[in-house]
């Protein structure tokens, strides 16, 4: 074990855009790796990451993202959020970075706990079966936190 | 830094891993595994030499490539090396830390 303090992290993903769910997803599974333990609670738009139908269509914004460096009205356009999407996911592939429906698969293999939070999933309309097989369960807010029980566990939210 | 490993000085870095991959022997990776409290088994050692063929092949190692492996999945690779196993089987193995976050 090496000398971190941290011995579990817990991500809440509430957005839906290929950088937020790459970072939750990349942290998530870092720390995995590194021998601590982490969960992952997907709620608000987060739960497009775990729908069946949805997960392999995210998007990068191209619309009020100035790191995108080109004008807002042009990011608008039809088409051009996703050409920039295609050309992000080609760059991720050449870094051996999964995409989304394997990335979650290698997550739950790797021991991270994966959780649909309640009040989305409610608010959505969605049921169960419209979640990957992964989700362990749908817990409510004061679920996650009761799993927050060990010492040096830290709270992301993305 | 130097270190004595099952009888031998060998070098290795300040996190414990071999600078020399010439200096590696089974026996050396048996007694690293041991201070990292595993204990190797045929099956590690199969993960082990899937690890080598690699380092040789100078291909990256990444928790996506063990799942591609057809050697080992995800699942038993962290059973078997439980506390970070990339970390844990590169150091039993004698060659360095891989560098990716994937």
């Amino acid at each position: 074990m090496s000398n971190t303090k941290v011995r579990k992290m817990m991500f809440i993903l509430s957005k839906a855009t290929i950088e937020n769910v790459y970072a939750a997803f990349i942290m998530a599974n870092g720390a995995r790796m590194e021998g601590i333990e982490s969960e992952i609670f997907f709620t608000f738009f987060g739960l497009e990451a775990i729908q069946k139908k949805k997960l392999e269509h995210l998007h990068v914004a191209t619309v009020g993202n100035p790191a995108m460096h080109i004008p807002t009205m042009l990011g608008g356009l039809p088409g051009v959020e996703a050409l920039a999407t295609k050309m992000m996911k080609r760059e991720m592939e050449k870094l051996d970075m999964p995409p989304v429906g394997e990335f979650l698969e290698i997550l739950s293999d790797s021991g991270c706990r994966l959780w649909a939070c309640k009040l989305a999933v409610d608010m959505f309309h969605l049921q169960e079966e419209d979640l990957i097989d992964e989700i362990e369960g749908i817990l409510t807010i004061g679920d996650f936190y009761n799993r927050a029980d060990a010492e040096g566990t830290q709270l992301l939210f993305i | 830094m130097e270190k004595l490993i099952a009888q031998r000085t060998i070098s290795v870095n300040e996190e414990g891993y071999l600078t020399d991959f010439s200096q590696w022997t089974k026996e050396i990776g048996e007694e690293i595994a041991k201070e990292q409290n595993i204990s190797m088994t045929d099956r590690h050692w199969e993960v082990i030499d899937y690890i080598h063929d690699k380092f040789q092949k100078q291909e990256p190692l990444s928790i996506r490539g063990i799942k591609k492996s057809g050697v080992i999945n995800i699942k038993e690779f962290y059973k078997l090396f439980p506390g970070g196993p990339l970390k844990k089987a590169t150091m039993i193995a004698g060659i360095p830390k891989p560098k990716s976050c994937i």
